[in-house]
C-alpha cells in the first residue's frame, strides 16, 4: 500500500507531466486562458488517462512485451516494434468510445467535457504517459495508480498556470512578449516551484 | 527552385515559424535540448516525418473520406515513427535510449498532424513534402538556438566539445546549472520569441486587455 501511495505522490509532483517532463504542452498553452475550460480539459484528462493506461498496460503484458507470447507457443516473438501503434490506436478509440457513451448516458457531462475529447488524442501526456508505463514496467496496479496520479498532476498544472493566466490579463507586458512569450515564461517559474518537489524522498 | 516553393521552404524559418508563432510541437522542444546531439537528432527525426507523411497524407487525400481522416493520418504517422525509431535503435542506440519516449512522441506532436490537415489535406503531393521539410527546419532551428544556449551555458560544451573550460576541471567556467533544468528551457523559448517579436513586429498578439490612457485633469 505504501509504495502506491508513493508512486502517487511521486506522479502528481515530483515526476509532474507538464511541468517536468513538458508533456502535453501544445494544449498546455492553447486551452488554459480561462480556469473553467482549463479544469474542463484537465477532468478529461485525468479520465482518459485512468482508462487508458492499464488498458495499455493489459496490451503491452500479455502481447507485446519480449515473451509474452508464451501462452500460443511462441517464446520468441518480440512484437515491441508494435507498440507505439498498438498505444495510439487504444487510445484514439477510447476516447472515442468514451465520447459516444457520454454522450448517450451523460448529456450534461458531455456538453461540459465533450470538446476537449477530441483535442486528447493527440495530447502527448496520454501517450507519454503509456510509453513511460512501458519503459518502467508497471504491473497493472502500478500502471491504474500513475494513470490516475499522472492525469491528476497534470490537471494540477494546467489549472494553475490558467489561474495565472486570467490575472496576467491585466498587466501591461512587453509588446513582443505578449501572450505566448510571457506564457511560457510564467511556465518556467511554476516548473521551478515544482522542482521544490523533487527532494522528497519517499 | 521555383519562387512559390522557396517561399513554401523558407517561410518556416521565421515568418510562420511553427513554435515561435503556431504553438505547434512545444513538448519536445523543450525537453530534448539539454545538448546539441540530442537536439540535433530530434530535428531530422521530426523533418523526415513530416515530410513523409506530408507526401503520403497528400497522395491519398481525394480518396479518404473526412470522418476517418483523423484516425488515418494518425496510422501513417504512428508507421513511419515507428520506422524512424527502428532505424535510431539500429544505428545511433545511445542516442536513442537518451531521447527515451521522445521519438515515439512525434506521433503526437502537432506540428505533424497540423502540417497534414492544414496542407497536405488541400495541396498536391510535391509541394506538400516540400512544407514537410520547411516545417521541420524551422522546428530544428529552434531547437538548435535553445540547445546551444542550454548545453554551452550548462555545461561549457558543444556537441560534447568543450569550449569554455570549467571549474570542475580547472579552468575558469563556472557552469550555470539552471540550464540543465527543464525550467531553463521555457525561459529560453520565451525569450527567443520575445526577440523573434522584436524583429518582426507583425507577430505579436493584440492585447485582450487595453489600459484607459487617463488625462492628468481629468477626475478617473
Amino acid at each position: 500500500m505504501e509504495a502506491y501511495i508513493s508512486l502517487l505522490v511521486r506522479a502528481v509532483f515530483v515526476e509532474n507531466l507538464a511541468l517536468s517532463f513538458f508533456l502535453g504542452m501544445c494544449t498546455f498553452l492553447a486551452v488554459s486562458k480561462k480556469v473553467s475550460t482549463a479544469l474542463g480539459l484537465g477532468i478529461a484528462v485525468i479520465l482518459v488517462q485512468t482508462i487508458t493506461m492499464p488498458l495499455n498496460n493489459i496490451l503491452y503484458q500479455g502481447v507485446l512485451k519480449a515473451g509474452a507470447l508464451d501462452w500460443l507457443g511462441l517464446p520468441e516473438v518480440d512484437l515491441n516494434f508494435l507498440g507505439l501503434i498498438s498505444y495510439i490506436g487504444v487510445i484514439a478509440a477510447v476516447v472515442q468510445i468514451l465520447e459516444m457513451a457520454m454522450d448517450k448516458y451523460a448529456p450534461a457531462l458531455y456538453n461540459a467535457l465533450g470538446v476537449f475529447l477530441p483535442l486528447i488524442t493527440v495530447n502527448c501526456a496520454i501517450l507519454g504517459g503509456s510509453l513511460f508505463m512501458v519503459e518502467r514496467d508497471y504491473n497493472l496496479s502500478e500502471s491504474m495508480v500513475f494513470g490516475f496520479g499522472s492525469g491528476l498532476g497534470w490537471a494540477l498544472a494546467i489549472t494553475a498556470i490558467a489561474g495565472v493566466r486570467e490575472k496576467l490579463k491585466y498587466s501591461d507586458v512587453p509588446d513582443g512578449l505578449r501572450g505566448l512569450g510571457i506564457t511560457f515564461i510564467t511556465a518556467g517559474l511554476m516548473a521551478m516551484g515544482f522542482m521544490a518537489f523533487s527532494g522528497i524522498q519517499l | 527552385m521555383s519562387n512559390d516553393t522557396k517561399k513554401i521552404l523558407l517561410d518556416p524559418l521565421v515568418d510562420n515559424n511553427p513554435i515561435g508563432l503556431q504553438v505547434l510541437g512545444v513538448c519536445s522542444a523543450l525537453a530534448v535540448t539539454t545538448n546539441l546531439g540530442t537536439a540535433l537528432v530530434m530535428s531530422l527525426a521530426l523533418t523526415a516525418v513530416t515530410a513523409f507523411s506530408n507526401l503520403s497524407i497528400s497522395m491519398i487525400r481525394n480518396h479518404v473520406p473526412s470522418a476517418i481522416r483523423i484516425i488515418v493520418q494518425m496510422t501513417i504517422i504512428a508507421s513511419l515513427v515507428i520506422v524512424v525509431d527502428q532505424v535510431l535503435k539500429a544505428y545511433v542506440y545511445d542516442l536513442s535510449k537518451q531521447l527515451s519516449v521522445f521519438v515515439g512522441l512525434i506521433i503526437t506532436n502537432c506540428i505533424v498532424m497540423g502540417r497534414a490537415e492544414a496542407f497536405a489535406m488541400k495541396n498536391p503531393p510535391l509541394i506538400s513534402f516540400v512544407d514537410g521539410i520547411g516545417n521541420g527546419l524551422g522546428y530544428g532551428l529552434v531547437l538548435m538556438l535553445v540547445g546551444t544556449f542550454r548545453e554551452l551555458l550548462g555545461s561549457g560544451k558543444l556537441f560534447g566539445v568543450e569550449i569554455l573550460s570549467t571549474v570542475n576541471d580547472g579552468g575558469w567556467y563556472l557552469p550555470n546549472g539552471l540550464m540543465l533544468l527543464p525550467p531553463s528551457a521555457f525561459f529560453i523559448i520565451g525569450l527567443l520569441i520575445w526577440g523573434l517579436r522584436a524583429w518582426r513586429p507583425v507577430q505579436v498578439e493584440a492585447a485582450d486587455f487595453k489600459i484607459k490612457e487617463v488625462n492628468g485633469t481629468e477626475a478617473v
